[in-house]
């Protein structure tokens, strides 16, 4: 199914075929990752892939034009042998690669058992993924925090937020009256769902980054079906730009206050009375901490995209 | 029965080399990007089929269940993804950009407006090709 949408993505040439098979396609890859195990990934393709770039893909191909035209003298002799050569030298590759799911692979005798073995009673989580991501690898995931802040910063200075003056008019009957009535009655529902996925983290499937996705799609679900302007007013961007930072800085400050209470930047231990405590708190909080960047972020991306496209008409 | 074991790889090298394929022929910036996703999504694909183990379950821990797969990869592509929409956006903003510029976001037009400052003149027909 996968390979059967990247033929068709390669061959086709109408931009909005394209994108809306992108989205099929994460949400593929997503079923995929659930047979793989790896739950928390998929929640996160699936939010990330299939929502928001589908969305984000689309503001654009609204400003850029969806039509491709053709190109009048291609070659495609010469990227399709590159394509080849490039393909039989990784294939030859994977010849000494070990087989799929073997449990004697080398990536299965690194640092893997501790995590399985050791995590659920030194960090005293179930979810050994978000164990992981917050605690022993919480550089690791700063640094990503930091780099999606990075990319938002880049986008605003790029492309910036125009907030539109006027207000819609709303004596008019609306223009899609059952999608709005059906938006009212879903963004609640969302919203709560990704507070559960934001706090339930630690024990199933989810942690800040789905949650803070899944945060943004109820507003942007919420922008689409009624106007930008009720959208900025609801969550105003320089509010978000706020928080963005705030959500950074929160990560941020939690190293530097276990430095303070004298263990390592990130080593929640120090945080509470025993070393477990302080690693429930310390997670908590930098969880906290991404969601609110990641949803912020994600938002103000939205913003910028759809008021660029806006402004243009 | 070698070659089975190995076809998790060489789906991701298909996926990927048709991400590649998508980037350096299509002439459409958007396309490029969208190639570049499924570039990345292929190496995501490469990293959670390795944590896979036989038999094992998602690394959540519960009673009486021993075998889990390998929770690193999967932290690893959690976050790749988030940053990967990130950078994307940052792509389209430039796209956005560079329509804004040359009212076009076809490749080889906008090679050939380059071509044409910075010599004066029109592309010549050997290179266009």
């Amino acid at each position: 199914m996968l390979v059967f949408t990247t033929v068709a993505i390669v061959r086709l040439r109408s931009l909005f075929a394209i994108v809306m098979l992108s989205g099929i396609y994460s949400l593929l890859s997503a079923n995929i990752f659930i047979v793989l195990d790896a739950v928390d990934v998929a929640f996160t393709e699936a939010a990330v892939g299939a929502g928001i770039s589908t969305v984000l893909m689309l503001a654009t191909i609204g400003i850029t034009g969806y039509e491709m035209k053709k190109r009048s003298n291609i070659k495609r002799f010469i990227p399709l042998l590159v394509v080849t050569v490039t393909g039989a030298v990784l294939v030859y590759g994977t010849l000494d690669m070990p087989a799929f799911s073997d449990a004697i692979a080398p990536i299965h005798q690194h640092v893997a058992p501790r995590y399985i073995l050791d995590s659920p009673q030194e960090i005293g989580i179930p979810n050994m993924v978000t164990s992981v991501l917050a605690s022993y690898r919480g550089y690791d995931t700063m640094g990503e925090v930091i780099v999606v802040f990075a990319a938002l910063v880049g986008v605003l200075s790029l492309i910036g937020i125009r907030e539109p003056k006027v207000p819609p008019n709303y004596i008019e009957p609306p223009a899609r009256p059952i999608l709005q009535v059906m938006a009212k009655f879903f963004v609640p529902f969302i919203i709560l769902f990704a507070l559960y996925v934001q706090f339930h983290g630690d024990f199933g499937p989810g942690g800040g980054f789905q949650a803070g996705v899944i945060f943004s799609v109820a507003i942007i679900l919420y922008t689409l079906t009624f106007s930008q302007y009720d959208g900025m007013r609801l969550t105003p961007p320089h509010i978000l730009k706020i928080l963005a930072a705030a959500g950074v800085l929160i990560f941020g400050g939690t190293g530097v206050w276990t430095l303070l209470k004298g263990g390592n930047f990130l080593n929640y231990s120090v945080l509470g009375k025993t070393s477990v405590e302080g690693q429930h708190l310390g997670i908590l909080i930098i969880e906290f901490g991404v969601g609110l960047t990641v949803a912020a972020a994600m938002m103000l991306l939205f913003f910028a995209f759809v008021s660029r496209g806006n402004s243009k008409l | 029965m070698m070659s089975f074991e190995l076809y998790n790889y060489w789906v991701v090298i298909f996926l990927m080399m048709a991400g590649f394929y998508i980037l350096i022929a299509s002439n459409h910036l958007i396309k490029k990007i969208i190639g570049l996703n499924i570039f990345q999504t292929s190496v995501f694909m490469l990293y959670i089929s390795m944590g896979k183990v036989t038999g094992g379950t998602a690394p959540i821990a519960v009673e009486g269940i021993t075998n889990y797969s390998n929770p690193l990869p999967h932290v690893l592509i959690l976050t790749a993804i988030v940053v990967g929409i990130a950078t994307t956006s940052l792509a389209l903003a430039l796209v956005i950009r560079i329509k804004e510029a040359y009212d076009t976001v076809q490749e080889d037009e906008i090679l050939e407006m380059d071509y044409n400052d910075d010599h004066g003149t029109a592309l010549p027909e050997a290179d266009t090709k």
